[in-house]
Order: structure tokens, then sequence, then C-alpha cells
């Protein structure tokens, strides 16, 4: 009959109006600035860069490859390389990006740009507090605002950064095995060297 | 006993009282026009408060219905809601398309709200307390609201868009559909009550057997009416299940799509001050206005029960709005043509038979089963219809 159906709506709607007076789970609605859920760990927003150490500047890891300016999708980064070059982590001399902005209003949050970086220099954030008066200059973030420390990285991602640590504290190891390796080989061919020369003055002579 | 007796009175006439007091002050000439003003002022203030505090009760009820909080940011609970919503109609920019018929278009809204309080003129809302007594109220009350239904076309005409120009068919379509039941379903009353005066008619409820009053809803034909009174009534508001008119998924926001800022908020509070009119209809024609539910309560002031009543009506129709999804046009058509236009046209013979058999059980019984059988009939033969095919679409082919 017309109106049975709408009955049975009815009475659960009010079972629903009713129940959320009285049973506080059906009610899961996070009032949010004040309460908020924990950050689920795949959770992702918009890029940043990390940085070794305490100085943003001095640890970046990034070396300006510009590998994620060109697969970008939406174009929404802006790489400017350095002519010089600074130590990075391992004071090995890298160049570094003079400039490194990213639109996070062009942003569309795909994570390309961190599957193609070699360096693992840039990572996702979870921070979605980002709303602004300021459309412009207010989206468009310059490497101070995108720098975030490792131990940064380590506390929104643990797993991932664990996993990120331990594969550059191999590739650092390697380098430092092989710099020693070729310290040692130098040291043995200098060694070799001079052996094979003695008729050369000794050393303190003047050149 | 006589002193509470006369207190209660007078509290009940707090308001007609005032009035004449008021009115002493004014010399003779102008006391008919200080008269209509006082009349209508307190009507013009207290009907859009009632709109305001609708709006939030709307909210927090349908945010319940699905387990949610509702607005409780602005002002303890979210009551100051309302207000933060006026506040920023008002400060909207008022945008008016190029193309629209300007004057038109400025029109609508004004000639829907004033249309809306003009129905108010015949509503009695307490004991001696009515703006205009005519001896043909419903009549005016029927003809008033379909003003309504000029002002929604003037809208969707005036803006030029083809949004507004669907959306008014659409709410035309259903609003003069709704419109024959809505006015047959209240016509068992007239013939019962003998007169189209709203007072005469509350009048005649205003009466108790025992504690039981003589509300019309207590009959048969009186309930069946009720029902498809306030289902005629969710129509004419245009309030869902039957808000087709302002279906944003298909026409954006129907007749008004075109307008903003404060004409929008002129819309809106046209759309509830006349389902409150409608209610409070459904109110003087079924539930005995202002009268109270119990004889033993009849020391509470009469506009005060109008009130409550009405609060409940809107209560219900948040209710339905909660559960029940948008119907769609063939439907809508078809529920008003083919289930309650024979509904309230066989309601006519049951009040006529009610009218003419002696009381007793024997009335109920037959009365009942004039209602019941036809209802049971119909809404079977709404089943059988049915029929589930395949949609082919002509034009994609």
């Amino acid at each position: 009959m017309v109106g049975e159906g709408i009955l049975k709506g009815m009475a659960e709607t009010a079972r629903n109006f009713f129940g959320s007076y009285v049973s506080k789970d059906r009610l899961t609605t996070v009032q949010y600035p004040e309460q908020r859920d924990a950050q689920i760990e795949a959770a992702r927003s918009f890029p940043f860069l990390v940085y070794d150490g305490a100085d943003w500047h001095d640890g970046m890891r990034c070396v300006a490859c510009q590998i994620c300016e060109k697969e970008c999708p939406p174009k929404c980064i802006f790489i400017e390389k350095s002519k010089d070059k600074k130590p990075d982590a391992n004071g090995k001399p890298q160049f570094y990006p003079a400039t490194f902005n990213i639109d996070i209003s062009v942003c569309m949050s795909c994570q390309i740009c961190v599957e193609v970086c070699p360096f693992d220099a840039i990572m996702m954030d979870v921070d979605t507090d980002l709303s602004t008066d300021d459309r412009f200059g207010g989206l468009l973030l310059d490497k101070q605002r995108l720098s975030k420390s490792n131990e940064y990285y380590n506390a929104i991602h643990p797993t991932e950064a664990a996993a990120v640590d331990a594969r550059l504290a191999v590739e650092r190891a390697r380098q430092e095995a092989k710099a020693k390796a070729a310290a040692e080989a130098k040291a043995a061919a200098d060694a070799k060297l001079t052996a094979a020369t003695p008729a050369q003055p000794a050393s303190g002579e003047p050149r | 006993m006589t002193h509470l007796a006369l207190l209660a009175q007078q509290l009940d006439q707090i308001f007609v009282l005032a009035k004449h007091w008021l009115l002493g002050f004014v010399p003779a000439g102008a006391q008919p026009l200080f008269s209509a003003v006082l009349s209508v002022v307190p009507v013009i203030l207290a009907f859009p408060l009632l709109f305001a505090i609708t709006t939030w009760i709307e909210r927090k009820g349908l945010g319940r219905m699905q387990n949610r909080y509702g607005p409780n940011r602005v002002g303890p609970f979210g009551l100051l809601q309302p207000l933060a919503d006026g506040v920023k109609s008002l400060t909207k920019e008022d945008i008016v398309p190029l193309t629209a018929d300007h004057a038109v278009h400025f029109l609508a809204p004004i000639l829907l709200v004033s249309a809306a309080f003009m129905d108010y003129a015949v509503l009695p809302i307490g004991r001696n307390m009515v703006i205009a007594n005519l001896n043909a109220g419903v009549l005016f009350f029927f003809a008033v609201g379909s003003l309504m239904e000029l002002a929604v076309f003037m809208a969707g005409w005036s803006s030029r868009s083809k949004y507004s120009l669907l959306g008014a068919m659409r709410a035309i379509a259903q609003m003069i559909s709704y419109e024959v039941p809505l006015v047959l379903a209240s016509i068992v009353v007239i013939m019962q009550a003998g007169s189209l005066s709203t007072v005469a008619i509350v009048n005649m409820q205003a009466a108790y057997t025992g504690i039981w009053p003589h509300w019309f809803v207590f009959t048969p034909w009186g309930f069946a009416g009720f029902v498809l009174f306030m289902v005629a009534a969710t129509a004419e508001s245009n309030r869902s299940p039957f808000d087709l008119p302002e279906g944003e998924s298909e026409i954006i926001a129907g007749y008004y799509t075109e307008y903003s800022g404060f004409k929008f908020a002129l819309f809106f509070m046209g759309e509830y001050i006349g389902m409150f009119a409608t209610g409070g209809m459904a109110i003087t024609l079924f539930l005995g206005g202002w009268s109270a539910p119990f004889a033993f309560l009849t020391w509470i002031p009469s506009y005060f029960w109008f009130f409550a009543k009405l609060l409940t009506l809107i209560a219900v129709f948040i209710w339905v709005r909660g559960t029940l999804p948008r119907l769609r046009m063939d439907q809508l058509m078809n529920l008003a043509w083919e289930f309650m236009l024979p509904m309230t046209l066989l309601n006519l013979l049951t009040a006529g038979a009610w009218h003419f058999m002696s009381a007793g059980l024997l009335r109920w019984f037959v009365c009942s089963t004039m209602v019941v059988v036809p209802y049971i009939l119909l809404s079977r033969g709404l089943k059988q219809r049915k029929k589930f095919q395949i949609r082919t679409y002509h034009f994609s082919e």
C-alpha cells in the first residue's frame, strides 16, 4: 500500500535522530580544529624538500637535477640550478637549487616527483592546514618554506623514512668505503712512486 | 478559582487587550488605520522570526537524522546561524542577468513574499486574534495562495535562463496539480462547518465532549482530509519529496537559479512563510486552530496552542524531508491525478454520508470503510501500473 514504505523510512530516521543523542558512536564527526584524528601513515598532501642535519640550506639533499620539474604532470615545479657547488650532507660538492618553487594551487598531489627523485630529496607532506588569504603568494611555496627536516619526515612517515634512511646509510657506507679504498690506493700508489724514485731528493727540500 | 480563571482569560486575551489599550491613544478618525497596522505588524515580525528558528531547527534535525551535529559554531548550539546567514545574504552581490527582464525579475521575489504574508490575513492565531474575519476566508486563502504561482512563473520567465524556465514550468505544473487536491481536501470541512469563515470553523472545533475536543481530524473523513491536505501542502510549498522545481542535479536551483543575495533569501523566506501559512490552514481546518487538545488544558493561552501545533507540523515536514528522496516528474503527476484526486473526491462522499447518518458506531464503521477501501484499491492500482523494462534512448541510436 502507498505509505507503508514511507512509515518504515520515517521510523528509521526517527531512530537515527534519537539514537544520535543516546549513543556517542553514532556521531562520527570530529570537531576539526579542536579535535584531530591521528594522521594515517599513507596520507599525503603536497611535496616538501628533506634536509639532513640542523641547517635547512646546508643539509638540503636536492642537487637541482630538475628531473622532478620535467616529470611533473601539471608543471607546478620551478627550479633554477646554482652556478657554484656546495658540499652536501656527505661532504661531496654538489649543485644546489638557487630557486625551488612549488605552486600548490597547481599541484595535484600525484607523488610522481617523489617517485622519480634519485636522491630521496623530495617527499610527500601530510599537512593540510594550508589555507591562506593570499591566493598567489600564499600558495607559491619557495625552497625555505618547502624545506623540512629528516626528523619531521621520520615523524610523519616512519616506515617509509626508515627504509630511505637505511638505503642512504648503505649508500653512504659504500661511498666511504670507496673513498677509503681510493685513498688507500692513492697512498699505495704514492708509496710506490716514492719507492720507484729513490733518487728524488728527500722531503723538506724546497721545490 | 474565579480569580485564576479571570487571570487565564486575561493572559489569553493579552494581545487583544494591549491593542485596544494602544488604540485608545489614537484619535477616532485614525483608528481603523492604526488597528490594521497593529494587527499586521506582529504577524510580519513573528513569522519571519519563526522562519529563522525553523531554518535552525531544520538544519539541526536533518543533521541528527543523518548522524551529524548540524550547525554548532555560531553562538551556543549554533543558534545564531540564521543571523549569520542573513548577514551573509545581505552582503552578497545582487547579480541580475544582462538579458533579464529587470522589472519583472525585481518584482517576483517581492510578490512571492507579499502573497505569502497575505495568507495570514485570515488565519486565526488565537481567540479573537485574526487580522480580518472574512466570511469567505478559506476562499481568500486559496486565492491569495495561487498568487505564489504567478510569482514563481515571473521569476522563471524574467530570468531568461533555460534552467529558470524549466524549473518554473515544473513548479507551475506541480503547484496547479496539487492545488486541486488541496482545495478538494479542505471542502469536507466547509461542508461540515457550513461556513467559509476560518473563525467560525475554529469555533466549531473548540468544543469538548468530556475531555476530548471536537477536532475534525478525529473523524474518518477529517483524518483522510488532513493527510491528503498535508501531502498536497508539502507539494504546494515545494518541499521534499516534492522539491522537483529546485532539483539541483538537473536544473541547478529551478526558478531561482538567477537570483542571488537578498533576493534569493526573499525566495527562501517566501517559501517557508508560505509553508507556515498552509500549515496554519491545516491547523485551522482540521486540528482545531487555537483550541487546546484537552478540555483541562484550556487555561493555557490560545496562541500558545496555535504555535505549538504549527511547530509540530513543521517538525513533521522536516522529518519527511529527512526521510524521503525526491520523486520523479511522472511519479509526482501520477500521485496527484491518480491517487490524490480520486481520494479527495471520494472523501467528499464520505463527509456527506457522515453528515446524513445519525451518530453512532454504524456511522463510524461505514465512513471508515468508505475511506479505507478506496485507499487500498487506489494504492494497488498505483502499484500495478509499474512496468519494469529496459529503457531505450531513441536519440542515441
